[in-house]
């Protein structure tokens, strides 16, 4: 293959976002919306050309002897600091990195296609195309890098992206406090990242994934079993390389941004904070993997983290009012969900059968391609519900289904599948990934498997709230409709995609070392999921589908428990104290006086000194010509007087 | 008793002072300039004193003192010149009032 | 000789009292005209120390041309109501500090001047007219038209432009547009 493709998916969208950042002011909004909806379907047209050439072409550099090849498109040096500390910008092609190019391209074409309708009328609807484009170049730049530090700069141009388009209205002080938000926290996390990434290449001297990932038992060498705080410096660094992934992932106890991030456009939450970017976590692991499973510790503690969050997420998502904050918290439940699945994955034995330790890897992506479709689904027929009532919160919904049948029915869907009812995708991949959660340890097997229930819970919980139970008595001032074809046409092919892709032998395509493993149902965790699920349902049927007072019931049978979970769990006060009471108060204000009284201080002195003496001789500049022969004169006077001392 | 150098120079200190006190106290500008040819006699006749009583042969002190008188006179024609151009414009030929210039 | 010295006594006196006048008066065109006597005062000691011509030149250039230019200058620019307006300002401490302190050093370093203690220092006025040459016209005329060494052809011709550049400076500057 040649490097005119990759080079162009990835020149493409920076383009356009040059030429719509630049020109669009000069743009119409038609101009400006077909113009990104064309360079994005081009991006993903080469994009889909990528992906199939490297898995069907059979090309021996993709794929020799039926295993999948990692291959390097193109590695280019960026930065030589020294012989050893080499940047490198490369393109860098393999499974799950051709998958994640369909799946980018794919949602934000939809997203793009979705946004002319939904974006329709919009201050700044150029902009938004403009950063549309810059965060697709910089995901694309993100899965397809070469070397951590490649996937770092990338990273951090992602949050970029994302604070720009969670600020996009930024005439709200709540989005605009929400970007910020999500800002700091991935900030925070990021520094961890960084950090692992300087302690993990301090050792192995390269930032190349192939080079660390194709022999991990070299990067436990080359740390010379040095350890710190009594864990192995190699564990420290793999942990804190996943602090990273934990910002962008939402994972607990980073999540706080996630549910605020919905302040921006609903697309754009669909692309970016349900589809792609907050997978990055995952990606970022699974880029990882073969390193991670050296030190078991590290993912031990990415399946703890995973499996908590997993947990606290459906909790709070069954409590949530706003639609978007319950798919939010859903979407932070399914991402603990892939990062469970990669964390009880390990490289051990190869092949078919009840053994295949790197099952919950392969799940865990496969999850990640269903998930990306139906919540960007979900996500999209939110926005259409909100396009339709101008309201995020579902008390002004209910009993949609009349009025808006095209998002009821897509929306069934994905409610469908990601309660993983078959055959829609979401039970093939959540099905895969029980499977080897309970090969690994039937404890993360039952657990997840009831997150799964609450998954299905929560899911008909809101679809019952917005489509059934009671009709808001203003749909007679104002009517709900479906929405416009643009935004029609994402949702019909989203679900189209989520009901078809549980088929797509998943397997054959993706696997931590490339070899091709064969899907096949385990019948008792299929059949406990589906009952599981399938009772959930029945329970939120019997709740919410016609108005009645038993969820009001169960609301005052555990007040508690309730206000905790719709408060979040008071993670957001927590925060608030760690950061108002302890750091402003006690360290931040005294710094504050001492920079004011200190530092400031001496500065104004030297400035109020300056001005006064400023002020004292600046008569002597008057223009005043008699001013200046006497100071002229006496200066001659003290002149003589000098020189009379002198000769004396 | 006869008259030396001192007798003559004492004058013409008291010229230069009384110069220096009018310059710099003077608000109106033909003022200034009448200090103004004080100090300038002042220093006129110090050239001729010290030509006369320390130098008797020579005489480049008078000659001094011709040209200062040329040039000083040039000197007044368009200092006055430049006041009255400044009475026309401002209706005043006070020093403090041409500060109406810088505004 | 005696006559020489009252004549001196009185043209100094003269000097000092009108020179002071000139720059405390309330009134400009009396300041003017104390600024007359002083100027004939010293033409009156050039002609007492020898030089004639220089003295003449004085009596024309000053008294004559300048003096004229003033007083023309007092009577364009002045208005009826003048005399109301202070002639001096608030600087008269400076002033007065500034005269006080540059005379009184200029007089303590002539008293107290080395020369003083040589034969030339103390030379009398008589004596120094009886060691010099006569100061004919016929000498002035050739030390300002010669290119010898004291003959001064150039400067001469220096001034004679510059008073016609100042001839049409002041023409140009004075005129009414």
């Amino acid at each position: 293959m040649g490097v005119t493709l990759p080079i162009l998916i990835l020149a493409l969208p920076f383009f356009m976002f040059l030429l719509l950042g630049i020109g669009g002011v000069k743009m119409s909004r038609k101009v400006a919306g077909i113009l990104g909806i064309l360079g994005m379907g081009t991006t993903m047209t080469l994009a889909y050309i990528v992906a199939f050439t490297y898995f069907f072409s059979g090309d021996p550099a993709f794929i020799l002897d039926g295993v999948r090849q990692q291959f390097q498109v193109f590695d280019v040096t960026w930065l030589a600091f020294t012989e050893k500390l080499v940047v490198k910008i490369g393109f860098l092609l393999d499974p799950i990195c051709a998958m994640m190019l369909v799946v980018i391209t794919t949602i934000s074409f939809m997203v793009h296609l979705y946004s002319w309708g939904y974006m329709e009328g919009e201050r700044g609807f150029q902009r938004y195309y403009a950063f549309l484009s810059l965060f697709t170049f910089s995901m694309l730049g993100l899965v397809v890098a070469t070397n951590i530090f490649q996937m770092y700069i990338f990273w951090e141009l992602v949050g970029v992206s994302s604070f720009l388009l969670i600020g996009f209205f930024y005439r709200l002080p709540s989005a605009v406090s929400a970007s910020k938000k999500a800002f700091i926290v991935t900030r925070f996390a990021d520094l961890g990242f960084l950090l692992g990434i300087l302690t993990l290449t301090y050792f192995t001297d390269t930032f190349n994934f192939v080079d660390m990932t194709s022999n991990p038992m070299n990067v436990l060498a080359e740390t010379g079993g040095a350890t710190f705080m009594g864990a192995s410096v190699l564990t420290w660094a793999m942990v804190l390389i996943f602090t990273g992934g934990m910002g962008k992932s939402a994972m607990l106890p980073l999540h706080i941004w996630l549910p605020d991030a919905m302040e921006g456009p609903t697309p754009v939450s669909a692309l970016i904070h349900a589809a792609t970017m907050v997978v990055a976590g995952v990606y970022l692991v699974a880029r990882m993997f073969p390193v991670y499973c050296v030190v078991d510790a590290s993912m031990t503690f990415v399946t703890v983290v995973g499996a908590i969050t997993a947990f606290y997420a459906a909790v709070v998502a069954c409590t949530q009012i706003d639609i978007k904050r319950v798919l939010a918290f859903s979407t932070i439940s399914q991402i603990a969900f892939m990062m469970v699945s990669l964390g009880v994955a390990s490289t051990g034995g190869v092949g078919d059968g009840h053994h295949y330790t790197g099952l919950g890897y392969m799940a865990g992506m496969f999850h990640l391609f269903t998930h990306a479709m139906f919540k960007a689904l979900l996500f999209l027929g939110a926005g259409a519900l909100i396009h339709a009532v101008h309201s995020n919160d579902y008390t002004k919904m209910g009993g949609l289904r009349k009025y808006m049948p095209i998002t009821h029915w897509t929306f069934l869907i994905g409610c469908l599948a990601i309660a993983g009812i078959p055959p829609f995708s979401g039970f093939f991949s959540k099905d895969e990934m029980l499977a080897a959660m309970f090969n690994n340890n039937w404890i993360w097997g039952a657990w997840m498997t009831m997150v799964a229930g609450l998954t299905a819970f929560y899911m008909f919980r809101l679809y019952y709230l917005i489509f059934w139970w009671e009709e808001n008595p203003d749909y007679a001032h104002h009517k709900p409709h479906d929405a416009p074809w643009q935004m029609s046409v994402p949702l019909i092919f989203l679900a189209a995609v989520s009901c078809v892709a549980g088929f797509i032998p998943f397997g054959e395509l993706v696997t931590w070392n490339g070899a091709p493993y064969h899907i096949h149902l385990e019948a008792p965790v299929a059949c406990t999921s589906i009952i599981v699920a399938l009772a959930a349902i029945a329970l939120a049927t019997k709740m919410y589908m016609k108005k009645n007072d038993l969820p009001t019931k169960f609301k005052n049978a555990l007040p508690g428990l309730w206000t905790a979970a719709h408060r979040r769990f008071y993670w957001d006060e927590i925060y608030l104290f760690i950061t108002h009471k302890i750091i402003f108060g006690c360290i931040s204000k005294p710094i504050a006086w001492f920079d004011r009284h200190v530092i400031d201080a001496t500065m104004d002195g030297f400035a109020k000194v300056t001005q006064k003496v400023s002020f004292a001789i600046r008569g002597m500049q008057s223009g005043n010509v008699q001013a200046y022969v006497l100071w002229y004169f006496f200066g001659a006077l003290a002149l003589a007087f000098i020189t009379w001392i002198c000769l004396l | 008793m006869d008259l030396n150098i001192l007798w003559y120079l004492v004058p013409s200190v008291v010229m230069f002072a009384a110069g220096v006190y009018g310059f710099v106290t003077r608000k109106n500008m033909i003022a200034m300039l009448v200090s103004l040819e004080l100090i300038l006699n002042s220093a006129d006749l110090n050239f001729v004193i010290f030509n006369r009583f320390l130098f008797p042969d020579s005489m480049e002190g008078m000659v001094f003192s011709l040209f200062a008188i040329a040039i000083a006179a040039a000197e007044t024609a368009v200092a006055i010149a430049i006041i009255i151009n400044i009475y026309r414009a401002i209706g005043s030929t006070d020093i403090v009032e041409t500060n109406k210039m810088k505004h | 000789m005696v006559g020489n010295i009252i004549l001196y006594f009185v043209v100094a006196l003269a000097i000092v009292i009108f020179s002071i006048m000139a720059v405390t008066t309330k009134k400009i065109l009396r300041a003017a005209t104390y600024l007359l006597f002083v100027l004939i005062g010293v033409a009156i000691f050039y002609f007492q120390l020898g030089y004639e011509f220089l003295g003449a030149i004085q009596v024309a250039v000053y008294a004559g041309g300048i003096m004229v230019l003033f007083v023309f200058a007092i009577l364009l620019t002045h208005k009826p109501n003048a005399n109301a307006a202070p002639l001096g300002s608030h600087r008269k401490i400076a002033g007065i500090l500034a005269s006080v302190i540059g005379g009184g050093l200029l007089l303590w370093a002539l008293f107290t001047m080395p020369m003083l203690e040589t034969s030339e220092g103390v030379r009398s006025l008589s004596d120094a007219i009886a060691g010099g040459p006569d100061i004919s016209m016929k000498m002035i005329g050739r030390a300002f038209t010669g290119t010898e060494k004291y003959q001064y052809l150039l400067p001469f011709e220096a001034v004679s432009v510059l008073l016609l550049a100042c001839i049409i400076g002041g023409v140009t500057v004075a005129r009414k547009r």
